[in-house]
């Protein structure tokens, strides 16, 4: 049976790394800042407003608007597209 | 050797349980349907590749020619769950597989004929989702889903879901074909999001699941196929083309290209889907749908154009060409089906080719005005 890395160990050994390392592969949250677009959001967080209520998150990724006109914040609903968001 | 239960082919006594007997749309589709009301039996088949030829030989539009999408639904429809009856002994007959090929080729060469293709020829990942935004860049003409922010009637938006139900109650399945060909990048993006609209492990969040609640709430059939004769031709040449994409590793390419287009041509036009339902007086059950696409496509396009186009591209160069393609035809074929749904209410027709009942209130939506053909049946 061929080498593999654990499942949930902390890295690939040298000569087996783990495909896709470089960009994490725990559970802890990664955060893609996407080109003219939303904040991509991989991995679980709590998201909460600024009173300190935490906001219902219903799928495992989430795109978050930096944009500012998007409808359903904090979430993105596509609508960078239209203003030509920028960043 | 045909089957009789109690009077009734093996094929009605299958469809008063698990689905509707369909109606024929030419020579081609009346031997299809015929074939599939026997037990498996080449002899049922004779002529077949007769009829196929003869009849791709006389369709002036592939696209819109009702005997040969409804024959590419049908012989598409053996690869997925609930739509024939009966179906698993044809899924693999080497006549049935012979006609989905003459059919199928003649559609493919139908689509590249007409799309036009964007020039980017950089297969970079960030170029190629680039190239993707701006094909599906959100114009100004007139639209499906500006017709429902502004004016939509009751009836139309019925029609509309109606037509959105042929790919809808199987939302998502087509383009699960292509798990298995892809790999790295662009293999985890597609898992990411079909896991989203599979509902993360939650059955009743599938997003077919609450697109049939959609269908409830208006009243209308959620069993699969129950409006597959109300129809045209170009609603089905939707499905077709993601069945088509989806069947052939070779058009994996064209697959992952469709689901991008697909995804970034949804969440603007979901927000007026929804608004539009809210205007005519619907509540939550009816909106649901659409108001959790604005949210989820807005993630998936991220996902869908950098890391699975774009992945799949710099990953094997030679699919750019098809990934475009497969944007392309998911922009023209669903495209086609928007304006047919416009230019028959301008024209004060139906867009199917059997209307609905008129329900007895348009102003006033309840489950019980908008009744569906085959209401009996319902599950
Ligand atoms: S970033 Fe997408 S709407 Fe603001």
């Amino acid at each position: 049976m061929s080498k593999a890395a654990e499942p949930g160990s902390a890295s690939g050994s040298a000569d087996w790394p783990i495909p896709g390392a470089s960009v994490g592969h725990s559970l802890d949250p990664i955060i893609i800042a996407c080109q003219n677009g939303p904040l991509l959001v991989r991995g679980s967080v709590e998201l909460r407003t600024a009173e300190g209520e935490v906001i219902p998150q219903l799928r495992a990724t989430i795109a978050l608007c930096r944009c500012g006109v998007s409808s359903i914040k904090p979430f993105c609903d596509g609508t960078h597209k239209l203003i030509n968001f920028q960043t | 050797m045909l089957l009789k239960l109690g009077g009734m082919t093996t094929l009605e006594a299958l469809a008063v349980s698990s689905g509707p007997a369909f109606t024929s749309r030419g020579p081609l589709s009346t031997r299809l349907l015929h074939a599939f009301e026997y037990e498996l039996a080449t002899e049922e088949t004779a002529g077949l590749s007769e009829t196929v030829e003869e009849t791709v030989a006389t369709c002036d539009d592939v696209l819109q020619d009702d005997d040969v999408q409804f024959s590419l639904f049908l012989l598409y429809g053996l690869s997925y769950g609930d739509v024939i009856p009966g179906g698993d002994a044809w899924e693999w007959h080497s006549g049935m597989i012979a006609a989905r090929r003459v059919l199928e080729n003649a559609f493919e060469g139908g689509l590249r004929n007409t799309v036009s293709l964007p020039q980017s020829r950089s297969a970079h990942a960030d170029d190629v989702a680039a190239t993707l935004f701006a094909l599906t860049k959100p114009d100004s003409g007139p639209s499906l889903s500006r017709h429902f922010a502004t004016k939509v009637t009751q009836l139309q938006a019925t029609e509309f879901v109606v037509q959105r139900s042929i790919y809808t109650l199987k939302e998502a399945d087509p383009h699960s074909w292509a798990i298995p060909r892809l790999t790295g990048r662009a293999k985890a993006a597609l898992v990411e999001i079909q896991a989203d609209e599979y509902g993360g492990g939650r059955p009743e969040r599938m997003h077919s699941a609450i697109f049939a609640g959609t269908m409830r709430g208006l009243g209308l059939n959620t069993r699969y196929g129950a409006y597959v004769d109300h129809v045209p031709a170009i609603t089905l040449a939707s499905l077709n083309t993601m069945s088509l994409f989806g069947l052939q590793r070779r058009l994996r390419g064209a697959l992952v290209g469709h689901l991008a287009a697909f995804e970034m041509t949804s969440s603007i036009p979901n927000r007026k889907y929804g608004d539009g339902f809210r205007r005519l007086g619907y509540g939550a059950d009816v909106t649901r749908y659409f108001d959790e696409h604005v949210e989820a496509d807005a993630v998936h396009e991220q996902i869908a154009a950098r890391d699975l186009a774009g992945a799949l591209a710099a990953e094997e160069p030679a699919l750019l060409d098809d990934i475009l393609f497969g944007a392309s035809a998911c922009l023209l074929v669903d495209g086609l089906m928007g304006q047919h749904m416009l230019d028959a209410w301008a024209a004060g027709r139906s867009s199917l080719r059997i209307p609905l009942p008129v329900p007895r209130a348009a102003e006033r939506p309840a489950e019980e005005d908008v009744l569906a053909k085959g209401q009996s049946q319902n599950v």
